[in-house]
């Protein structure tokens, strides 16, 4: 047996035929996974499951911990210590995970969170798809800060997103959520792995002076928002709280040390959108209908517009790789061009990703949803297009 | 102490130990916190072993202020969460020494679940719980470990619900160190903290602690000097590993004894997730 095929190797370069959940944990090995720390929920358990026997093997750390919050809070203990870490759960493990992306906002230790959304609320239809976490990851944690939140379409995308997750998040030092869906999560389709020398990594950002010769001050920023991170061990002292704190990172309980830093945390991603946001154009040109979609919709919304090309209807996709940041500039331009007339969002949920639509246009935003269970096929998405 | 009391010295021997520039702290006079804070940075110091091999982490409430005095990478965490937070850095640096100092609601209420799964799995931690019978920070309700019949604001009329014996719950859910102590106790404490450090596993120490503004006054004990007095006169050292009936406290039963004592000191396999290649 080679040892690629024993699963030794970091990053199983080559091309595979490979689940959703397994090329998400790819991914994560790919981009340096240290520690996994995760609690099994369905449809999420496989990443956790192919982890347990990878990630040891290529001297990473996995741990099932007893439920979702303390899977949230030790990958943050374990990225304060320098690991790159995540954890993979499904919406009530989410729910749970909530107060977490909170803290790992506020104290800047970057994370990932991967989202495997089902059919919801509540228990909801756990084996069954869903996309109705989209506005959770964005505003679930009490309070203002920011996030990234980036939805693949294939298994090729879990590794290729997984990948990018860590690196934003330890760029600009923020969390980082990966909503897949069940449909993504369990489909099986080619996935084709670089070689380890050919991934680039982000990097955080770290303090240029030795422990002891300065005094490390954890929180101060120059003009980037991201202030160097100093991990447990090195010597620097660092001292973090989920209190509003100065830049020594000591509580400071006034008003407008938090002003500032809660505009900090949010202007980190706001004034970065450009470099974080993905998105994906498709026969936009002269669409008259645009179709907004991402994850396992887009891939029914691409067929439709296809074919609603063929028969000679002007449409086109813009499909959100991330969710957050919206890629609301491009949506401007796109109005600016004149010629679109209507927008279309397709999604297995209530209409959340409509209303970012509707907020930005006058236009009429056409609507397809589904609550969960099932997604729109491509002659759904048809038959809603003029 | 007055206020005006003269500065009998500008530095302390510890003052290199702790965050001397937050001071003054935050809690009351009276408080056993700060004492559990010193028997800390004592052990650390005695630990031979450089500030930067050691972490702690808190949770939140009057005890979880205490990663904020200590000049050591620490972390204020969320509420109940210091044990899984510390389990991240003790997994992935597996040289840290990682102390958790936190209160009884906060380590044994709503962060209960982590800690027996982090003493099941005998995860390589000290943990400090400093147990003063209720929530201070907020104001004197009745948590966890308060014993039945003391009044705490939100159990007006007495706390009816049973207490956890933290000790005892550690110890079965699998710790390899229990000890509990006083705030009175200064050098148990500490050497009792420094054996945690020392050793590999899960080391709990309990800190019996004066909180005279809300337990102390709502439960007639006085100040923090006289709820010292009752550990004084009450405290006895217990004779191997009692079980939950003897460790059981009632501050204002003058009759019953308070057990003190290092209860466990056992080898247990630590625990360290390695991969096979390791094995
Ligand atoms: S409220 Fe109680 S526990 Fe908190 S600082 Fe004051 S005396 Fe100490």
């Amino acid at each position: 047996m080679t040892a690629q095929a024993a699963g030794q190797e970091r990053v199983l370069t080559g091309t595979h035929f490979m689940l959703g959940d397994h090329a998400c944990a790819e991914g994560a090995l790919a981009a340096g996974l240290d520690f996994f720390g995760g609690y099994p929920i369905t449809p999420s358990t496989e990443i956790a499951e192919r982890l347990a026997r990878r990630l040891p093997r290529v001297g990473g750390k996995f741990v099932q911990m007893e439920d979702e919050l303390g899977s949230a809070v030790a990958i943050i203990g374990a990225s304060a210590a320098g690991a790159r870490s995540f954890t993979a759960t499904s919406g009530p493990g989410f729910s749970l995970m909530m107060e977490s992306i909170g803290l790992a906002a506020m104290m800047e230790i970057p994370i990932v969170i991967v989202d495997v959304q089902r059919a919801s609320p509540s228990t909801g239809l756990p084996t069954m798809v869903g996309q109705s976490d989209a506005l959770q990851a964005r505003w679930g944690s009490h309070g203002d800060y920011g996030v990234a939140a980036y939805s693949p379409a294939s298994p090729q995308e879990c590794f290729d997103l997984t990948l990018l997750a860590f690196d934003v998040a330890d760029r600009y030092r923020i969390p980082v959520l990966l909503m897949m869906d069940e449909v993504v999560a369990h489909m099986t389709e080619r996935v084709v792995i670089p070689a380890a020398d050919a991934i680039q990594r982000g990097q955080r950002p770290r303090p240029d002076h030795a422990p002891g010769a300065t005094r490390h001050l954890p929180y101060a920023v120059g003009d980037t928002l991201v202030p160097p991170m100093a991990h447990a061990g090195e010597g620097y002292c660092v001292h973090m709280t989920g209190l509003t704190h100065d830049e020594r990172g000591y509580p400071a309980l006034n008003e407008a040390t938090h002003n500032q830093l809660v505009n900090r945390l949010v202007d980190k991603v706001r004034l970065n959108a450009g470099e974080i946001e993905r998105y994906e154009e498709y026969a936009l040109e002269d669409a008259e209908t645009v179709v907004v979609a991402f994850g396992c919709t887009s891939r029914s919304a691409r067929e439709a517009v296809k074919r609603g090309r063929a028969a000679g209807r002007k449409c086109g996709l813009l499909r959100l790789v991330s969710l957050w940041p919206f890629p609301e500039a491009r949506l401007r331009g796109l109005l600016e061009r004149g010629r679109v007339q209507r927008f279309l969002v397709p999604e297995v949920n209530l209409g959340q990703m409509r209303r970012e639509v509707e907020r930005l246009t006058q236009l009429p935003v056409l609507r397809l949803n589904h609550a969960g269970g099932a997604m729109p096929t491509p002659e759904d998405i048809l038959a809603v297009i003029p | 102490m007055s206020g005006s009391a003269p500065i009998i010295a500008s530095t302390h021997p510890n003052d290199g130990l702790l965050r001397a520039d937050r001071f003054p702290h935050i809690l009351c006079p009276g408080c056993g916190i700060g004492t559990v804070i010193h028997c800390y940075v004592d052990a650390m110091a005695a630990s031979g072993l450089a500030l930067s091999d050691h972490a702690c982490v808190s949770g939140i409430g009057c005890s979880g202020r205490a990663a904020g005095y200590v000049n050591v990478d620490s972390y204020h965490t969320t509420h109940g969460r210091a044990l899984p937070f510390a389990l991240g850095i003790a997994v992935y640096k597996p040289g840290m020494r990682v102390t958790v100092i936190s209160g009884d609601g906060d380590l044994a209420a709503i962060g209960g679940n982590h800690l027996i799964h982090a003493a099941r799995r005998n995860v390589d931690l000290t943990v400090i719980c400093i147990n003063n019978f209720n929530y201070g920070m907020t104001g004197g309700q009745a948590g966890p470990t308060s014993p039945r019949g003391s009044v705490a604001s939100t159990a007006p009329e007495g706390v009816h619900d049973r207490p956890f014996v933290l000790p005892d719950l550690v110890r079965a859910a699998g710790a390899s160190m229990v000890s509990r102590w006083t705030v009175l106790h200064v050098r148990q404490l500490r050497d009792a903290i420094l054996r945690g450090m020392q050793k590999r596993g899960f080391c709990f120490i309990e800190a019996l602690s004066p909180c005279p503004t809300n337990f102390g006054r709502a439960n007639d004990l006085g100040d923090g000097m006289a709820e010292m007095e009752v550990y004084r006169e009450r405290c006895e050292l217990a004779d191997g590993t009692p079980g939950y009936d003897a460790l059981d406290i009632d501050l204002t039963d003058h009759t019953r004894p308070i057990l003190v004592g290092d209860f466990l000191d056992i080898e247990r396999t630590p625990y360290q997730p390695v991969g096979e290649h390791t094995a």
